[in-house]
């Protein structure tokens, strides 16, 4: 049974010019131990699909989905209440800002303490003991005196590693990385990426990975998600998804890559993201699209089988998977 | 930390100076001569005038005046009342646990409502708690003291008869001061009732001086936790599962404080200037009332004595605010 199944999840907000769709009918299964990678450009709802699975969104958020079960569990039909035992427990997740992400006011240790204290009811001295243990899983040295340090003495590289320490500390059965080396200096990034692998080869937990770099795409992931302007594009294992890229978007985010392009960061495509106000009646990727012709430019694409990488596109590219 | 406290005492010394040459400066400022003023209608004679002149020592020159006033007051001395013929020291103890007592209760009533409304119209941006509490807020802030004192006066001691008028205690009750506390002293007093005697004074007088501080408190916090609301480390806090309760009354609220306890500490200031009204409305035997007499009777040390005092005294609640605002926020005080 998968760990997580979502289905035709939907986020609106409701902004000051009308009702915006950030996230468009999209599917999301986990397996166990799964490491499943989303890719796509800045406001393709990477973000937002994630946040409303953790509960995370403001009020002018609006959430649909025909499913959102972690675990067997309904999340949809939970108290608010029962769903923060879950979240923070076995569902976990960090963010791109590790240097904001933390609470200025309280220490390293407090913070790390606090949900061991809320999900697993641990004694002072057992936390201690834990978050000594957890920072020196995440290779921060000198724990002790480190755990009573305050976040404006750490550099991002620590805060990030602080982030990690406090999503594991309750051993999550989902960690969900949302860009985390984005804010990173280059070096630091390789460091973070091989501890978060790390540690899901030795915890055994899912892993969520949001990122722009189809190179830690290749090297971590074992599932692939393409996110285009809120909607899921494509989603394939790794090897075949890098092999025979079914989507024209997913082939152009790999055009340039690996060995062509001088960096690793996503490949620049001609034209901008749709927002609110440019969404085409049509294919949403269209108005970029090599392969568009006036079907595409009118008709909504309709997801294809599975052996087409369930693409949301009228003429998939690639011979039979 | 120890650096940056003497170096803020450092401070206090001009300020001090110049508080002492504006508080002996003010009162002379004033039309009124202190001698015919005290002399009232008996009047008095040329030579009675000339002796007092010279007692008081009027006859010197303004700078020599000041000159023995500042040399007075740095040996401690502030010099006695023309009137009472106390010295200033004594009459400033005697009232000033009245005036502590009545702003005490002011700011802990503004605190108290004034931090959790804020609160909790922050959480609840936009909806009918919060627009209720920011039009009331706006109300309370323009509210002239005088007309709501006069106000609450007509509803609750006259129309329902529940609070007193004026002073600190019922006339059935007498006993020697301890502590000057009221609240404390009535207990200590072993009289029963008298403790009730002394809430029921105090309750009109505390709602009049705080409530311009809680309006003030209640906007402060509001906008403060607005901030921090948007602020990626709540997002962490609600993503570890937190309750609304820890993550707003915890996580969120020690941030927003930091702006918070500043405004606090400014409306000390504010208060001190609001017991002087207050304390006249309602009869009440601190030093506001003790000042506003003393300038109506020129009596020139008490009013110049008190004025340094009360200026004194905010400037040490504004070190004491500085302090604790290094305390809640860990980057201050490191950097100290
Ligand atoms: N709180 C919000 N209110 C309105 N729009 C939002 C909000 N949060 C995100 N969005 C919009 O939703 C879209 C998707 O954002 P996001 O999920 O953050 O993209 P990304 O794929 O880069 O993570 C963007 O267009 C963004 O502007
Ligand atoms: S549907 Fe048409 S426009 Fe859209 S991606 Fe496919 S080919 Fe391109
Ligand atoms: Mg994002």
């Amino acid at each position: 049974m998968a760990l997580l199944s979502i289905r035709n999840l939907s986020v609106e907000f409701a902004t000051a010019s009308g009702s915006f769709r950030a996230v468009d009918a999209i599917d999301v299964t986990v397996d166990p131990g799964d490491i499943l990678a989303i890719v796509g450009e800045s406001g393709s709802g990477k973000s937002v699909s994630m946040l409303a699975l953790m509960g995370l969104l403001p009020w002018t958020a609006t959430v649909t989905a025909d499913e959102m079960r972690f675990d067997g569990k309904d999340l949809r039909a939970m108290t608010p209440r029962t769903r923060r035992r879950i979240i923070g427990k076995d569902i976990a997740m960090i963010f791109q800002e590790p240097m904001s992400s933390l609470n200025p006011c309280f220490t390293v240790g407090f913070q790390i303490k606090e949900g061991l204290k809320k999900h697993l009811g641990l004694d002072a001295r057992a936390r201690h003991a834990r978050a000594l243990e957890l920072m020196e899983m995440v290779g921060i040295p000198d724990p002790v005196r480190r755990l009573s340090a305050y976040p404006h003495q750490m550099s991002g590289g620590m805060s990030q590693r602080v982030m990690i320490a406090m999503a594991i500390a309750c051993r999550p059965r989902l960690l969900i990385a949302d860009e985390p080396t984005t804010a990173l200096d280059v070096t630091i990034q390789a460091q973070i990426l091989d501890l978060l692998t790390a540690l899901q080869a030795e915890t055994g937990m899912a892993l969520i990975l949001i990122t722009h770099d189809m190179g830690v795409v290749a090297e971590t992931a074992r599932r692939v998600s393409v996110q285009y302007a809120g909607q899921k594009v494509e989603e394939q294992p790794v090897g075949p998804l890098f092999a025979t890229p079914h989507h024209p978007y997913t082939s152009a985010l790999l055009a340039a890559l690996p060995e062509r392009a001088t960096t690793r960061l996503l490949p620049t495509i001609p034209g901008v993201v749709p927002g609110q106000f440019d969404r085409p009646p049509g294919c949403l990727f269209a108005p970029r699209c090599a392969f568009a012709d006036a079907t595409c430019q009118n008709t909504p694409p309709p997801v294809q089988p599975p052996a087409k990488g369930l693409v949301r596109c009228h003429y998939p590219l690639g011979g039979p998977a | 930390m120890i650096r940056y406290l003497l170096a803020r005492l450092l401070t206090f010394v001009p300020t001090f100076l110049g508080v002492t040459l504006i508080s002996f400066a003010f009162i002379r400022v004033l039309p009124g001569d202190p001698i015919i003023v005290m002399a009232g209608e008996r009047g008095l004679t040329e030579e009675r005038y000339a002796e007092l002149v010279t007692q008081f020592g009027f006859d010197k020159p303004l700078p020599v005046q000041f000159w023995t006033y500042l040399t007075g007051v740095l040996q401690g001395d502030l010099g006695v009342s023309y009137v009472t013929k106390r010295p200033v020291w004594d009459e400033f103890f005697a009232l000033f646990p009245a005036t502590l007592e009545l702003s005490l209760c002011a700011i802990v009533f503004a605190i108290a409502i004034g931090l959790p409304a804020g609160v909790i119209a922050a959480v609840n941006r936009g909806k009918l708690f919060d627009r209720a509490l920011m039009s009331t807020a706006l109300v309370g802030y323009s509210m002239p003291i005088f007309w709501w004192a006069l106000l609450l006066i007509i509803v609750f001691s006259g129309n329902l008869g529940w609070t007193p008028v004026s002073g600190r205690m019922g006339l059935l009750y007498f006993f020697e001061p301890v502590t000057g506390f009221m609240l404390i002293d009535s207990v200590l007093s072993g009289q029963s009732g008298a403790f009730g005697s002394a809430v029921r004074h105090l309750i009109l007088p505390t709602i009049v001086l705080g409530t311009i501080p809680l309006a003030v408190i209640a906007r402060q916090t509001r906008s403060a936790m607005l901030e921090v609301l948007s602020e990626d480390y709540i997002r962490t806090a609600r993503a570890k599962g937190l309750s609304p309760l820890r993550v707003n009354g915890l996580h969120a609220l020690r941030n927003a404080m930091i702006p918070v306890v500043t405004v606090i500490g400014l409306s000390v200031g504010t208060l001190l200037a609001g017991a002087i009204l207050t304390e006249t409305i309602f009869s009440w035997p601190g030093i506001g009332k003790w000042m506003v007499d003393s300038i109506f009777r020129r009596d020139y040390p008490v009013v110049q004595g008190g004025l340094l005092l009360i200026a004194s005294m905010v400037m040490v609640v504004n070190l004491t605010v500085d302090i604790l605002y290094g305390f809640i926020n860990p980057k201050i005080r490191a950097r100290k």
